[in-house]
């Protein structure tokens, strides 16, 4: 096990030791110590490691991640997982705006709650939230699911394509081209299996199911005054 | 983009190290606002009829001492002054307009910076380290402080153009973001007889404030109607004479993180500038939501 102290290191040295040791992979483990909300730790990890950030990351916590797992004790500023292609990041804390944003895929497990634009633009990813998210989440959410086991803003999922968003809670509105959907066996037992993953003692069943009412994906002049 | 820092002290004890505690507030957010910074301080008080205002020369070894020798001629009020850097902290005993009327008159090129019981807004050109040394931040006392580090997008790099902003009695203003109806705004403002010094779009918020807080709005009131007059960007940190506010846009693009504890309630744009706060790892630390207003204040001091 690898520990950097950022106390003493910067972070240029956590991201490019990472970078560095990874075409040999002697280390799996690392831990990164006082944190301090600084940005950008972790960020563009590219191997089968894991990451365990010990107190609260700044911006763009595990960024661009492919194949590492990251676990940060704490909370997250802007941009959690942004761009995330595989693997798995895991926030104890809340996390601010924009987690996971266009990520193509993984998963991110937020265990507080998420602030605005959780999700947007995402593209593959998988995200659970325990708490509840803020407004615009999933706006033009192409592929993935999100999970929410709180109450979700203003304009869930607006001009929505294929993501599939569970809500527990209350939902403040749905954007637009955004709808509420039946929840057929397939999607209770994709909830039940990615509330499992992410460890949450939740019942599939207990979810309402959001999607894309498809009527935005081509232009139509009727339509025009839902842009 | 600009940083913002607030720290409201709910414990009095730590009074004494306020601008200990704050100073590292400050400079962590030199990256977000390196072209200047200010702060506006609460404490030492004045007395009844009297006040206190902050005054900034705009010229390099202006010659307080001569103004204040003239301004106790004009005036026959007792006073009291010192001087930090290229500004002074003026106490007298005498209404705050006859006051600003004789300073208009000796010392047209002086700034105003603030008035009130107990604020002081000190504000300046340079990285936040420079300006903390140039005041003397660290060693500052009081029960609360706001500050704001500045990386400016609508307006010149200056003495007058950096934050706080001044909003009245004890009350004064800082701004993340930009608003994109300031100018329209101002011209509004100026027909109501609200002055402004720049082309600075956060003066302008300022002075809307002002305006609707001299219309006998509460402060609540005055920034729930901001949420709609103001077309722009914004994460607004208020000082009050007995605590502190915050609201954002409703679109909440400017970042804003609170932490409390049972010492103090701090503010800042990112955490980084809470983490040398002591006890911030039990802290309950959370996210503003948008369109919301927050405010801690103390009751009212006798």
């Amino acid at each position: 096990m690898k520990t950097i102290d950022l106390s003493t290191a910067s972070v240029r040295d956590l991201n490019q030791a990472l970078h560095d040791q990874v075409k040999n992979l002697e280390e799996r483990e690392w831990v990164v110590t006082h944190p301090n909300g600084a940005h950008n730790l972790a960020v563009g990890v590219n191997e089968a490691v894991s990451v365990d950030i010990q107190g609260h990351a700044g911006y763009y916590c595990a960024g661009m991640n492919q194949k590492a797992s990251v676990t940060v004790h704490g909370n997250v500023g802007v941009g959690c997982a942004e761009n995330m292609m595989s693997g798995y990041v895991r926030v104890k804390g809340s996390a601010s705006q924009a987690a996971g944003a266009t990520a193509h895929g993984g998963l991110l497990v937020i265990e507080g709650d998420a602030g605005a634009r959780c999700g947007i633009s995402m593209k593959g990813i998988d995200i659970v939230v325990g708490g509840s998210i803020g407004h615009m989440s999933c706006f033009m959410g192409q592929a993935g699911r999100l999970v929410v086991c709180g109450d979700a803003g203003d304009a869930l999922g607006d001009s929505l394509y294929e993501t599939r968003i569970y809500v527990k809670g209350k939902v403040e509105s749905l954007g637009s081209d955004c709808i509420a959907k039946e929840m057929r066996a397939e999607h209770l037992e994709e909830l039940q299996e990615l509330l499992n993953r992410a460890g949450f003692n939740e019942k599939a069943s207990d979810f309402k199911r959001y999607g894309s009412a498809r009527q935005l994906y081509n232009f139509k002049v009727d339509n025009a005054s839902a842009y | 983009m600009c940083g913002i820092v607030g720290l409201y002290l709910k414990n009095p004890a730590l009074e004494s190290q306020l601008g200990k505690l704050f100073e590292p507030m400050l400079e962590a957010m030199t990256d977000r606002g390196p072209d200047s910074a200010g702060f506006a301080l609460y404490g030492d008080e004045v007395g009844d009829g009297w006040v206190k205002l902050t005054l900034q020369a705009t010229t390099e070894n202006y010659d307080f001492k001569a103004l204040i020798a003239a301004l106790e001629s004009k005036i026959a009020a007792p006073l009291d002054w010192f001087q930090n850097a290229s500004a002074i902290v003026l106490k007298i005993k005498a209404e705050e307009a006859v006051v600003r009327a004789a300073l208009g008159e000796l010392a047209p090129t002086v700034r105003i910076m603030s008035a009130g019981k107990s604020i002081e807004i000190l504000k300046g050109m340079g990285l936040p380290k420079e300006i903390s040394k140039r005041f003397g931040l660290g060693s500052m006392t009081g029960s609360h402080i706001i500050g704001h580090t500045r990386m400016a997008t609508e307006s010149a790099v200056t003495m007058e153009g950096s934050h706080p902003f001044s909003t009245g009695a004890d009350l004064c203003l800082v701004h993340n973001g930009s608003l994109s109806n300031h100018f329209r705004l101002r011209q509004e403002l100026r027909r109501e007889g609200i002055n402004f010094d720049t082309e600075n779009d956060t003066e302008v918020a300022a002075g809307y404030l002002a305006w609707r807080l001299q219309q006998g709005d509460s402060l609540k009131t005055a920034l729930d109607s901001s949420l709609q007059a103001l077309d722009g960007f914004f994460t607004f940190a208020i000082g009050t004479r007995n605590g502190f506010a915050v609201i954002r846009d409703p679109i909440a693009c400017k970042p804003a993180i609170l932490a409390e504890t049972d010492d103090y309630v701090a503010m800042a744009s990112e955490y980084q500038a809470l983490s040398s706060l002591p006890g911030i790892e039990k802290a309950k630390v959370w996210e503003p939501v948008p369109a919301t207003l927050y405010i801690w204040e103390r009751g009212a001091r006798t």
